[in-house]
C-alpha cells in the first residue's frame, strides 16, 4: 500500500481549476519529486494535503487513513510536516525553542505543571532539550541553539525550518522549494541534507522545486503539473525527456 | 411621527458618521491602517472654526475654510511624521502610534482650551423645515448635514472613478509595489489620501458642532470610533460601504437612545460591530480577501 | 487587507537574508564559539532563570525598602496612598504584555476585565461582609472571584473575537471594554434573605424583602465595599503575576503562544493547537486584570465605573506603560508602570504635561524601535542589545 494516495483532487479559486483531477501514488520511503512553471499549482497541492485548503473534490489517503478536509494541526498529528517557500521560522525564538515547538505534541504536560514547576515540567523540558538538541546536531545547527532564528543565515534558515518539521515526527515531509534562493555549494550541501534524512530517519519526502539540477539529482519520480494539470508522471529521467514537459518550461521561458 | 423624527435625526448623524468613515475607509484601503488618530482631527477642524469665528468674528466661510485647509495640513504632517516611517512595520506597532497621535492631538486641545466645555454655535442659517402641520421639524442642520454628505459621496466617487489621481489611489490600494512600478507616485497617493480624509473629517466635525453645540478636547474621540465602526459595518475600504454603514450606525444610534435607553445606545453600537465582525467580518460591502501561504 | 500586514515576512525577508548572509560571514567563527557556551546554559534554562530572579528580586527589593521607610516615618501620606494602586498598574502592566508582547495581539479592552474583575470581588465581599469569616481569608476569595469572573469574560469574548486579526481585535475589546462599562452603569444588583435581585430601571423596581442591601444602584455603583486592600496584599499579587507570566512564558504551552504569535500558519503546521493557546493567553491575561481590580475595588469607596478608572483611557495608559517598558519585556512593564505612575505625582509641576510628554515619548519610542529603516540602520552602526528592548523580544523577562 502506498503511503500517499491522492485520487481525483481537484479545487478551484473563483472560477480558476487551480488543481485539477490529481492523482499520486507515493510508496513509502520515496523521494518524489513535484515540479512545473510558477503558478502551475504546485504549493496549491502542499496547501491541499495539509489542510490550509479544503478540496472540492477527492481523496487524499496517508498510510491508508483518510485524511481529506481535515484541519491543519490534525493532519500534522497523522503524519504530515511541511516547510514553506517562504521561510516561516518563528523569528523571535532561539533556534532551539523553534525545534521545541516541533516537539510540542510529542513532550506533553499541563499548562498548569508548567506555572507551578511541578516535576514533570522540569523532566519534560530536559527530554525536549535533549532531543531537539539531537536534531540541531543533525543540522549542524547544534552551535547556534541559542542563537534568534531570524539571525540565521538563509541557508540555515532553510535547515532549521526542516529540523522543526521532522521534530514533529511525521511519515511524509514535504518540502516547498528548498532550494529556491540558495547559491550552487549550497544547494549541492542541501542535496546531502535531504538524501541524509531520507536514510536517517526513513522518511518520504515530496518536494516542490525549480532546481532542476537538484530534482534530477535526488528525486526517484517526478509529476509534472501546468495549469493545474498532471502533464506527465512517472520515474525522472524518463520525465524530465518529455516533449510535452520541456515544451511546458520553455514555454514559459 | 416622533419616529420620523427620530429617523432622521439618525440620518444626519449617520451623515456625520459616514463622512468621517469615509477617511477611515480610504486610509485602511491604500496605508492598510487604522488611523486612530482620525476622530481628533474633528475635534482641531471645531476649534479652529470656534476661534476663528466665534472668537476672532471672522465670516463663517472662512472659517470653514480655514478648518478645512489646516485639517488637510494636519493630516499630511502626521503621516509624513509619525506613519511614513513605520510603512512596512507590523501593524500593531501602526496602531499604537495612531494612538500616541491621538493622544498628542487631545493633549495639545487641553494645553491650549483646557478641560472646560466650550459652547460651539451653529454654522448653519437655514430656518427649520416644518411638515405635517408642525408636527414634523427639521432643523436646517440635519437638512445641510444629510445633503453635504451625499454632495460629498457623488463628488468623491466621481473623482476616483474618473480622475487621474483617483485611479492611482485605486491602485496603490490594490499593489503598492505593481503601482510603484507603473510608475505611480505611491508617497504622494498616500499623502493625498490623508490629505482627502483629514478635509472630510474638518466638515463632518463643523456639521456634528453644528448640531450637538459642545466642544472639549475628546469631541472627536467617540464619534471616530463609532466611525470606524460604520467603516468595519459597511466593510472596511469600500467607499459606498462607509456611506450605507455611517448611516445605518447612526439610525441604530438615535433609534437606540429613543426607544431603549439613552445609556446603553453606545453599548448597542459596539454591540453591532461585534455581531457583523462576527457574522460577516467583511461587512456589507467589503469582499472577501484570501491569506496568500 | 489583513494578508501582509499582521505577519509581512514576505516582504523584508530579503532584505534581512541579505543582511544575515554578509554578517555571518563576517563573524561567524567568533560567533559561533562564543555562543557554544552561552547556549549550553541557555538551554539549561540558566540565564532565564536569572533573568526572572532579577525581576522578582527588584519587587522584594522596593517592598522590603518601602516597608523599612514607612516603620521609620519617613514615607509621606501621598505615596502611602499610591501603593496600593502602583501595584494595581503593575499587575495590569504585566497581564496586558502577555496579550500584547507574548501573544501579539493588541487589546484595547484591559480596563473592561478590571471592571468585571472589581465589581464582582466587591459583591462578593459584600456579601459576606456580615459573615464571620476573617477578612483576610475573605479577600483572598474575592480576588479569586475577581480573577474567576474577568477569566470568564474573557473567554467569553476571546472565542469569537480572536478569530479576527489585528486591528479588528483591538477595536473590537475596545467596543467590550466600553460595553461592560455602559452596561455597569445600568445595573441595579441587590440581595435579601431570598438572594440576589437584578434590574436595570432602578433600585425599587428590585423589590428587596426587609433586611435587603442594594450593592450596585446603577451609574452612582458601589457603597460599603470592605477596605481590605493594603500594600502587603498588592505586593503578593504582583509576586503572583509575576510567577505566573514568567513561568507560563517558559514552558511548553507559553512556547506555543510564542510560536502562534511569530507565525501562526507554521505554528498550526506543527500540530499547535492556534485557537486553544490564544484562548489559554486571553483569558489568563483577564484574569489578572480581574485580580488587580478586585485589588482597586477594596481600596476605593464608592465604586462606579467612570471612564477615568475603567474607560478605554484606562486600558490605553496600561499600554503605554507595556510599549514604553518594551513589549514583550516583562521586567520592563514593572518598572515603566513603577515611573510611570510615581512621576507625575512626585513632579507635580509636570501633570498638566504629562500626558503630552507620554504620547510624544510613545510616538517616538514606537518609530525608534519599529520603523523597518531605522532598525536596519541600528542594526548595521550599532552595538547589539543596546537598544534591543523595543521589538518582540520574546523571552525577556
Amino acid at each position: 500500500m502506498a503511503l500517499l494516495d491522492i485520487g481525483r483532487l481537484s479545487i478551484s479559486f473563483g472560477g480558476l481549476r487551480a488543481v485539477d483531477d490529481f492523482n499520486v501514488k507515493i510508496e513509502k520511503g520515496q523521494l518524489y519529486g513535484l515540479i512545473g512553471p510558477n503558478g502551475a499549482g504546485k504549493t496549491t497541492v502542499f496547501n491541499l494535503l495539509t489542510g490550509v485548503y479544503k478540496p472540492n473534490s477527492g481523496k487524499i489517503l496517508l498510510d491508508g487513513k483518510d485524511i481529506t478536509g481535515k484541519r491543519t494541526i490534525d493532519i500534522n498529528r497523522e503524519g504530515i510536516a511541511r516547510t514553506f517557500q517562504n521561510i516561516r521560522l518563528f523569528k523571535d525564538l532561539t533556534v532551539l525553542d523553534n525545534v521545541k515547538a516541533g516537539l510540542h505534541n510529542h513532550y506533553p504536560y499541563s499548562t498548569l505543571a508548567g506555572i507551578l514547576r511541578l516535576p514533570v515540567y522540569r523532566r519534560r523540558e530536559r527530554e525536549m532539550d535533549a532531543r531537539a538538541m539531537e536534531l540541531l546536531r543533525v543540522f549542524d545547527l547544534d552551535a547556534q541553539a541559542g542563537l534568534k532564528a531570524s539571525n540565521l543565515p538563509y541557508g540555515k534558515q532553510r535547515k532549521l525550518e526542516i529540523a522543526r518539521a521532522l521534530a514533529t515526527q511525521p511519515k511524509l515531509l514535504l518540502l516547498d522549494e528548498p532550494a529556491a534562493g540558495m547559491n550552487p555549494n549550497e544547494t549541492a550541501e542541501l542535496m546531502e541534507t535531504i538524501r541524509f534524512v531520507r536514510r536517517e530517519f526513513d522518511m518520504t519526502i515530496l518536494l516542490i522545486e525549480h532546481d532542476m539540477h537538484l530534482v534530477a539529482g535526488i528525486c526517484e519520480e517526478l509529476t509534472v503539473l501546468d495549469f493545474g494539470q498532471i502533464i506527465a508522471q512517472g520515474e525522472t529521467g524518463k520525465v524530465l525527456r518529455d516533449p510535452e514537459v520541456i515544451k511546458a518550461y520553455l514555454g514559459e521561458g | 411621527m416622533s419616529f420620523i423624527s427620530y429617523f432622521i435625526n439618525g440620518l444626519s448623524l449617520g451623515s456625520v458618521y459616514a463622512l468621517i468613515a469615509l477617511g477611515y475607509t480610504m486610509v485602511y484601503g491604500i496605508a492598510k491602517m487604522l488611523n486612530f488618530a482620525h476622530g481628533d482631527v474633528i475635534m482641531v477642524g471645531c476649534y479652529v472654526v470656534f476661534v476663528t469665528v466665534i472668537n476672532l468674528h471672522l465670516p463663517v466661510p472662512v472659517g470653514i475654510l480655514l478648518s478645512i485647509l489646516i485639517c488637510t495640513a494636519l493630516g499630511v504632517t502626521v503621516e509624513r511624521v509619525a506613519y511614513k516611517p513605520l510603512r512596512g512595520a507590523s501593524s500593531l506597532a501602526v496602531l499604537i502610534t495612531a494612538i500616541g497621535v491621538s493622544y498628542l492631538l487631545q493633549n495639545i486641545a487641553l494645553l491650549i482650551f483646557g478641560a472646560n466645555m466650550k459652547t460651539f454655535t451653529s454654522v448653519v442659517s437655514i430656518p427649520p423645515l416644518k411638515l405635517a402641520g408642525g408636527r414634523l421639524n427639521i432643523t436646517g442642520e440635519a437638512l445641510v448635514t444629510v445633503a453635504s454628505c451625499v454632495v460629498i459621496m457623488v463628488g468623491l466617487t466621481a473623482f476616483i472613478k474618473k480622475s487621474k489621481a483617483g485611479q492611482a489611489m485605486l491602485a496603490v490600494s490594490e499593489d503598492k509595489g505593481a503601482a510603484q512600478l507603473m510608475g505611480i507616485n505611491v508617497n504622494g497617493t498616500i499623502a493625498l489620501t490623508f490629505a482627502i480624509g483629514s478635509a472630510l473629517a474638518a466638515v463632518a466635525g463643523i456639521l456634528l458642532c453644528s448640531t450637538y453645540p459642545s466642544l472639549t478636547p475628546y469631541t472627536g474621540a467617540m464619534p471616530g470610533i463609532k466611525a470606524f465602526v460604520a467603516a468595519v459595518f459597511g466593510g472596511i475600504g469600500s467607499i459606498p460601504g462607509a456611506f450605507v454603514g455611517g448611516l445605518l450606525l447612526g439610525v441604530i444610534e438615535n433609534l437606540s437612545k429613543a426607544y431603549i435607553s439613552s445609556q446603553m445606545a453606545d453599548a448597542i453600537v459596539f454591540a453591532v460591530l461585534i455581531i457583523v465582525l462576527l457574522v460577516k467580518p467583511t461587512g456589507i460591502l467589503g469582499r472577501q480577501i484570501h491569506e496568500k501561504v | 487587507m489583513d494578508k501582509d500586514n499582521w505577519d509581512k515576512d514576505n516582504m523584508d525577508k530579503d532584505n534581512r537574508d541579505k543582511d544575515n548572509m554578509d554578517k555571518d560571514n563576517m563573524d561567524k567563527d567568533n560567533r559561533d564559539k562564543g555562543n557554544m557556551d552561552k547556549d549550553r546554559k541557555d538551554h539549561l534554562g540558566n540565564n532565564t532563570f536569572r533573568s526572572g530572579l532579577i525581576t522578582y528580586g527588584l519587587v522584594v527589593g522596593l517592598y522590603v525598602v518601602m516597608q523599612v521607610l514607612m516603620r521609620l516615618g519617613a514615607v509621606p501620606s501621598l505615596i502611602q496612598g499610591m501603593l496600593v494602586p502602583l501595584c494595581m498598574y503593575v499587575v495590569l502592566a504585566v497581564s496586558l504584555n502577555l496579550t500584547v508582547g507574548i501573544l501579539g495581539e493588541l487589546s484595547l479592552g484591559h480596563a473592561g476585565f478590571m471592571c468585571v474583575g472589581a465589581f464582582a470581588s466587591a459583591v462578593f465581599s459584600l456579601t459576606l461582609v456580615d459573615s464571620p469569616m476573617p477578612a483576610p481569608v475573605r479577600f483572598a476569595l474575592a480576588i479569586l472571584v475577581g480573577a474567576l469572573a474577568a477569566a470568564l469574560f474573557g473567554m467569553v469574548v476571546g472565542i469569537p473575537v480572536l478569530r479576527l486579526r489585528g486591528d479588528y481585535l483591538a477595536i473590537v475589546t475596545l467596543a467590550f471594554g466600553e460595553i461592560v462599562k455602559n452596561v455597569i452603569n445600568v445595573v441595579y444588583l441587590g440581595f435579601d434573605s431570598g438572594g440576589f435581585h437584578i434590574s436595570l430601571k432602578n433600585s425599587a423596581s428590585l423589590h428587596l424583602a426587609e433586611g435587603g442591601r442594594v450593592f450596585i444602584n446603577g451609574a452612582q455603583g458601589l457603597k460599603g465595599t470592605p477596605q481590605d486592600s493594603g500594600f502587603t496584599a498588592g505586593f503578593i499579587l504582583v509576586m503572583l503575576t509575576l510567577a505566573i507570566v514568567l513561568n507560563l512564558v517558559h514552558s511548553r504551552s507559553g512556547r506555543a503562544i510564542m510560536a502562534i504569535r511569530d507565525n501562526r500558519i507554521a505554528a498550526e503546521s506543527i500540530g499547535i493547537n492556534v485557537t486553544k493557546y490564544k484562548l489559554m493567553a486571553f483569558t489568563i491575561s483577564a484574569a489578572l486584570a480581574g485580580t488587580a481590580g478586585a485589588l482597586y475595588s477594596h481600596n476605593f469607596n464608592p465604586l462606579a465605573a467612570t471612564p477615568k478608572n475603567f474607560g478605554y483611557n484606562q486600558s490605553i495608559m496600561i499600554l503605554v506603560f507595556v510599549v514604553l517598558g518594551g513589549i514583550g519585556n516583562i521586567r520592563g512593564s514593572v518598572i515603566a508602570a513603577l515611573v510611570l505612575t510615581l512621576l507625575p505625582e512626585l513632579l507635580r509641576g509636570l501633570s498638566d504635561y504629562r500626558m503630552l510628554i507620554y504620547a510624544i515619548i510613545l510616538i517616538v519610542m514606537m518609530i525608534f524601535n519599529w520603523s523597518p529603516s531605522l532598525v536596519a540602520w541600528r542594526e548595521r552602526y550599532l552595538p547589539r542589545n543596546l537598544f534591543g528592548g523595543g521589538a518582540h523580544d520574546g523571552k525577556g523577562a
